[in-house]
């Protein structure tokens, strides 16, 4: 089995979530199975263009489909959102070390995004959704950086009415209709009830932002080893050999891209790691 | 174990490479091309650089010619065994588009037509061998390492004549071949003690006229290697490199060796251990295919470590601390040894001499307060 080479997939649904993001569902055109977990990502190929990490937003078993949230910001992925409805890119995965879904089982679980680091916290909040009586009490927590750039927003009214649901938004600029918190993520914290033994925190977005969540949770009790992260880097290979993703000795693609926070804690949010 | 087989008489040693070409082998050895010792394909001896030797120091290389019978009087050029295994540039994969669109991958075959034998290949490059071996065979199967490397023949060359900027001594990795080699022969003026690593190498051996070896044939190799590595004056710091380059990331160093860094990635491209390398994509003009490529890049590249509308590594300095750091420290985490075999290459072919003993000397000298 070569590791680097794609599969084909077939795009056979897209939706435009607001202007620069857009959500891609697909098909494997060869039929064979396809698991992943939560918090793992694809390689999208875009013919004659390149690959891209792309974190897997969640998968539909029965119409055998899975979904990405994509954020047009270059070449590739400026590329994919021109893909239409029955377009085929290769697909390579899934990839990397994933949220720890088993060990927070019977656990609260905080969820803290930061700007457009939605993406993997999603396939979180669908998992514990869909196994919801494995879980307790789940709390969102999304920061972004101008209110006008939260998508999802219907979505996040959706949860916010489930039961055993807390949903805290936070922009640090308002726009007009904003009712969420003015200010960084973090200030959520203090609108969550926290059992700190009883929680497990998963952090997701700008590592300066997982930086003080991390701080911050820990100083109110919960364990360093309860605190998960999912980290970026520039992934070419994504099994750790073309050596981009390197944070200090860890291959983020293979690694991680989850770790605990003791494991990346030391680099983290050093400049130039 | 390496084992000795016997003597092989100089005027024998085409011999050597007539028994490798006989058994299927794309025979590779040490040439004098373009002012410096390469690797290239040989059949004969007389292509060997018989009379070189090197003189080598920081940012510099050149060639001279001496009075001696021998063909391996010298220190490793800037090749290395890597090339012929993790290829400077290679293609990995096609995709065809029919006109529906639909996508069509396939693989290259990286099967060589013929397995390499090398020849003349130093202590450290084969300590160098067994880390790009665990790099990009360890974890997932790299196809295309694993194609060239499975039918590698290796001939080792005992290391009499380190050059300046060697220190494979200090990083416990030569000058003497212990391991990992199929042949390894000690150079004499009059031929060469041959000893046999590998079952292969022993086959090999089964086709030479070997001669018994004397206790003073055996004396003078082994004296001659001490005498290599008493030469040899630079070295790293013994201290635990992997902490304490982590505690010293603020290290006014740093900056004085970026100031002289121009972030060129010579050093990387000599590196034997450096396994960093990019993929691209090149369309064929037509449209209908495409090939997907990778070649060497470098954590000096302003490319390495780019994110959309961020750069982790936008300053020099910070990429020479992420080479170091990486190089002697990370390593440790990754594959339970330092990065460095200490061919001493970065050294040499770096235009402007910066020495990775020094700096990392530099850098650890000072006593601060380590974490317990
Ligand atoms: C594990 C992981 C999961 C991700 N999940 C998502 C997701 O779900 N949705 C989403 O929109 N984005 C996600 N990203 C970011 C996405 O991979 C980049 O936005 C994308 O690679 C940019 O490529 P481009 O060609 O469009 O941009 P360009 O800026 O043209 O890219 C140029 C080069 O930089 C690399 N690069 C640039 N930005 C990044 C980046 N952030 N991460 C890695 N490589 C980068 C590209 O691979 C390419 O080699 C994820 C990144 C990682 C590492
Ligand atoms: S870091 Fe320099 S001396 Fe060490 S193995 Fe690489 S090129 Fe050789
Ligand atoms: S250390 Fe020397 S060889 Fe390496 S990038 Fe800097 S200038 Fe180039
Ligand atoms: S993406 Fe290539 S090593 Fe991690």
């Amino acid at each position: 089995m070569n590791p680097y080479l794609p599969r084909e997939a077939e795009i056979v649904s897209r939706h435009e979530e607001s202007a620069t993001t857009f959500s891609l569902g697909l098909r494997l055109t060869d039929g064979q199975p396809y698991r992943f977990a939560p918090g793992q990502f694809n390689m999208l190929y875009l013919y004659g263009c390149g690959e891209v990490p792309i974190s897997i937003v969640g998968d539909d078993p029965v119409a055998g489909t899975l979904s990405h949230t994509i954020r047009a910001v270059g070449r590739v992925t400026q590329g994919l959102q021109q893909l239409a409805v029955g377009d085929r890119i290769g697909l390579r995965g899934p990839y990397g070390r994933g949220w720890p879904m088993a060990a927070a089982e019977g656990r609260n679980l905080i969820v803290v995004t930061g700007g457009l680091g939605c993406a993997p916290s999603v396939s979180i909040i669908h998992h514990v959704l869909d196994n919801r009586a494995r879980y307790g009490h789940l709390s969102i927590l999304q920061g972004v950086k101008h209110a006008d750039d939260l998508i999802w927003r219907e979505q996040y009214d959706a949860w916010a009415a489930l039961p055993d649901v807390t949903v805290g938004l936070a922009a640090d600029v308002a726009s007009p209709g904003w009712h969420g918190h003015v200010g960084l993520v973090t200030a959520l914290f203090d609108q969550v009830t926290l059992q700190p033994e009883q929680t497990l925190a998963m952090l997701c977005g700008p590592e300066i932002m997982m930086r003080a969540a991390a701080e911050q949770l820990h100083a109110r009790g919960v364990a360093a080893d309860d605190i998960y992260l999912s980290m970026e880097r520039n992934m070419q290979c994504a099994v750790g050999h073309c050596g981009h993703c390197q944070h200090g000795g860890r291959f983020v693609c293979r690694d991680g891209p989850v770790f605990a926070w003791p494991e990346v804690r030391a680099l983290l949010g050093v400049r130039g790691f | 174990m390496i084992k000795e087989a016997g003597f092989l008489a100089r005027a024998d040693l085409q011999t050597l490479l007539d028994r490798l070409h006989d058994l299927g082998y794309r025979v590779i050895g040490p040439v004098v091309d373009d002012a410096a010792i390469l690797y290239r394909d040989i059949d004969r001896v007389e292509q060997l650089p018989l009379g070189y030797t090197d003189d080598q120091a920081p940012g510099s290389y050149r060639l001279s010619q001496v009075d001696t019978p021998r063909c391996f009087a010298w220190a490793d050029g800037p090749h290395a065994l890597k090339p012929f295994l993790f290829a400077p540039r290679e293609t990995m994969w096609q995709v065809a588009r029919d006109s529906d669109g639909r996508l069509a991958f396939s693989a290259v075959d990286p099967r060589p037509a013929k397995a390499l034998a090398v020849v003349g290949v130093r202590a450290c490059d084969l300590a160098a061998l067994a880390l790009q071996d665990r790099h990009f065979l360890d974890h997932v199967n790299d196809p295309y390492y694993e194609a060239r490397r499975a039918g590698l023949f290796l001939v080792a060359v005992h290391c009499a004549y380190p050059a300046d900027t060697c220190f494979c001594a200090s990083t416990g990795d030569g000058p003497r071949a212990t391991t990992g080699c199929d042949l390894a022969l000690h150079e004499l003026d009059d031929g060469f003690i041959v000893e046999a690593a590998s079952p292969r190498g022993h086959a090999v051996c089964d086709g030479l006229s070997l001669r018994a070896i004397d206790d003073d044939q055996r004396r003078a190799a082994n004296d001659a290697l001490s005498e290599a590595a008493h030469r040899q004056f630079r070295r790293l710091p013994s201290t635990d490199l992997h902490n304490g380059l982590l505690a010293r990331l603020d290290h006014p160093r740093w900056e004085q060796v970026a100031s002289r860094c121009l972030a060129c990635g010579s050093c990387t491209s000599v590196c034997p251990t450096c396994f960093c390398h990019a993929e691209s994509d090149a369309p064929s003009l037509d449209g209908n295919d495409s090939e997907h490529l990778r070649e060497w890049d470098s954590c000096f590249s302003a490319g390495h470590a780019q994110l959309h509308g961020f750069q982790v590594r936008p300053e020099i300095r910070q990429r020479y601390r992420q080479w170091l750091t990486h190089k002697l420290g990370s390593w440790h985490e990754q594959y339970g040894r330092s990065g460095c075999v200490g061919c001493g290459r970065c050294i040499t072919w770096c235009p402007v001499g910066i020495d990775i003993t020094a700096e990392a000397n530099a850098i650890c000298a000072d006593t601060i307060e380590e974490a317990p």
